[in-house]
């Protein structure tokens, strides 16, 4: 057993036990105050390491979220869906780790998926990061859904700052992991004042950040999370995903959720949504720009990070591993090989010519 | 026709108890109703404002004529009243928060007496005078540059500075800059609030002689709230005496400085002069 596993079992152990303590409770009152002092008592330890023994999912419900949770959560999924772009609270539950570290999207995940699903999940484009690897493993355990790293074969992605590069289609869901909802905290610190903003789409204050940018720096300068304005009403955090895949919003033929546990936010753009990032007419958007291909399978149309060898060497590599494995094995493949058209737009235009480099 | 037409517009703070504007008033010498303790700030306020035409509005701390241009620049919801405003179809007083919005954008200048009720001191001197025309949907980077410029240039603002952040700017500039961002979008009509508080003589007299100069050019009607009589007497056309949330008197500047007819403004004149 890995580390990871352990670690799993044990957060996954905590309601049991609670419950164990419950029931004894109930049964006998007067247990209460030598419960703290007497805790060796046969029954409780007995108890507790029974339910090691098993896969500590005993007690648990299907995808381990209780009903009303997930109706909770589903409810506002279908509110966020009907209001694109709007930021629509839920009661985020206390998840087995902490707030910030994907909460909300695994909620999210955990509250759509069924037996039928086959579920995905990246972490900055990597299937292998352990967190990506651990609610990838709770969701095959508590929800017995097949898992695959191949964002083809996916019914759900749950994703953290990415959107795969393969094309995504109407019957796949994406659940985008969101660290910080309100786009405008960038200018107000105010969520008060924000949430004025947003009811009257007063965005100026936004509006004279990008000038100020282009003024200082002679373009717009904003790394991730680019501010989007979504069906031309309110303004959103695509979540810190590259520039490059921000264009991969708008129109598409995907469902995108976005989910954020400590901010008990959810909001989402529907498939065939106008999202257009903010720009001036004569400052336009800007998408990354690459001088190298991808070291390991030459493309030259994918997002790419510099990555650091284990011999100190810097070079430039996909970001998103499964599509690049791909293109390793087959050079040729295309961004919509799966599908049965061609010519599908999937972020931003193939502007990088061969040369360039 | 008048571009603004006010007819008895009312303000009240406090719950009222009905009586309070006839218990109130100059010939009752309060504003503070003796029943229910309602303070009236304005009452009764009756005047027009023609094309091109500066209205004064003078009268001691607590008239009322803080409270009416707030209400006129839309920033203040008023109790009772028509306002009519040639851009708008309607009773201004009724225009929603959609409309007030698009008629502050687009169609009426205001300059607070507060610096950061009109600016935003972290953003640079020229981003603010850019956010009005970001709010009334600029979307030219280089329009916007070449506005703001302009505007720099017309009230005097040194251009070489409108990068910078314009809590950097001395008093008069930043009084300057308020007033080339009231401007920036061509409205109608401008409301100072007291253009010249907290700013020395040298630089008052500066910047009233940028804003006249900018008013006979360019036409626009302007609404000038002051306690200073000299600053209504250099810029208004015409005078309005407020005291006790009333106009008391009204009249043609230059009639009003010489034959003051009020007691009140009799004794306000030949406290000044």
């Amino acid at each position: 057993m890995t580390e990871d596993d352990q670690a799993a079992d044990r957060s996954g152990q905590a309601p049991d036990s609670f419950a164990a303590a419950a029931n004894a409770e109930t049964s006998d009152t007067s247990s209460r105050d030598s419960a703290a002092g007497n805790s060796g008592t046969a029954n409780s330890v007995d108890g507790l390491l029974a339910s090691v023994d098993d896969d500590g999912l005993a007690g648990y419900n299907y995808a381990y979220l209780d009903e009303h949770t997930k109706r909770e959560v589903r409810r506002a999924v279908l509110k966020a869906i009907a209001i694109p772009g709007h930021q629509v609270p839920f009661a985020s539950r206390p998840m087995p780790l902490a707030r910030g570290w994907g909460t909300g999207g695994i909620q999210t995940s955990l509250s759509l998926l069924g037996p039928e699903d086959t579920f995905k999940v990246i972490d900055q484009g990597s299937d292998e990061s352990v967190n990506a690897a651990n609610i990838r493993r709770l969701a095959d355990r508590t929800a017995d859904v097949e898992t695959t790293t191949d964002t083809t074969d996916a019914s759900v992605i749950q994703t953290r700052h990415r959107i795969p590069e393969e094309v995504m289609t109407e019957d796949q869901i994406l659940v985008l992991q969101v660290p910080t909802t309100d786009p405008l905290r960038k200018v107000d610190g105010s969520d008060d004042a924000n949430r004025r903003r947003h009811a009257h789409k007063n965005y100026s204050k936004m509006w004279v950040y990008l000038y100020e940018n282009v003024v200082e720096w002679g373009e717009i300068q904003i790394g991730a999370a680019y501010p989007v304005l979504v069906n031309d009403r309110y303004l959103m955090s695509p979540s810190p995903v590259p520039r490059w895949d921000t264009p991969k919003l708008d129109d598409a033929d995907t469902l995108f959720l976005f989910a954020a546990g400590r901010e008990a936010r959810i909001y989402a753009v529907p498939p065939h949504t106008d999202v257009e990032p903010l720009a001036f007419q004569d400052r336009s958007f800007q998408v990354e720009r690459f001088a190298e291909a991808c070291r390991f399978c030459g493309s030259r149309d994918t997002y790419l990070t510099e990555v650091e060898t284990d011999d100190g060497d810097r070079l430039f590599a996909c970001n998103d591993t499964s599509f690049c494995e791909k293109r390793q094995d087959n050079p040729e493949i295309e961004k919509s090989h799966h599908l049965d058209r061609s010519g599908v737009e999937w972020g931003p235009p193939p502007a990088r010519g061969g040369d360039d480099a | 026709m008048s571009l603004l037409s006010v007819h008895d517009v009312k303000k009240l703070y406090g719950d009222s108890c009905g009586d309070c504007v006839s218990l109130t008033g100059d010939a009752a010498g309060t504003n503070q109703c003796p029943d229910c303790g309602t303070v009236v700030a304005c009452a009764d306020i009756n005047f027009e404002v023609h094309e091109g035409e500066v209205l004064g509005i003078v009268g001691e701390s607590g008239s009322g004529k803080s409270s009416l241009a707030e209400v006129i620049a839309l920033d203040l919801e008023a109790d009772g009243g028509k306002v009519r405003y040639h851009p708008y179809d309607g009773n201004l007083l009724d225009a929603n928060y959609q409309e007030r919005v698009e008629l502050r954008n687009q169609h009426v200048g205001m300059v607070h007496q507060h610096i950061r009720d009109g600016l935003n001191l972290s953003f640079s001197g020229g981003g603010n005078v850019a956010e009005k025309l970001l709010s009334a949907d600029w979307r030219r980077y280089e329009a916007i540059r070449d506005r703001v410029r302009d505007l720099f240039n017309q009230t005097e603002v040194p251009v070489e500075r409108m990068d910078d952040a314009a809590e950097t700017y001395s008093g008069g500039m930043q009084r300057r800059v308020q007033i080339a961002k009231a401007l920036a979008t061509e409205p109608e009509l401008v409301i100072l609030d007291e253009p010249t508080t907290g700013l020395d003589v040298s630089v008052q007299a500066r910047v009233l002689d940028v804003f006249r100069r900018i008013q006979r050019e360019q036409g626009v009607a302007t609404i000038v709230v002051s306690h200073d009589l000299d600053v209504v007497r250099l810029l208004a056309d015409r005078t309005l005496v407020m005291r006790h949330g009333r106009v008391i008197e009204s009249g043609l500047t230059d009639r009003i400085m010489e034959d003051p007819h009020h007691k009140y403004t009799q004794t306000l004149i030949n406290s000044v002069i």
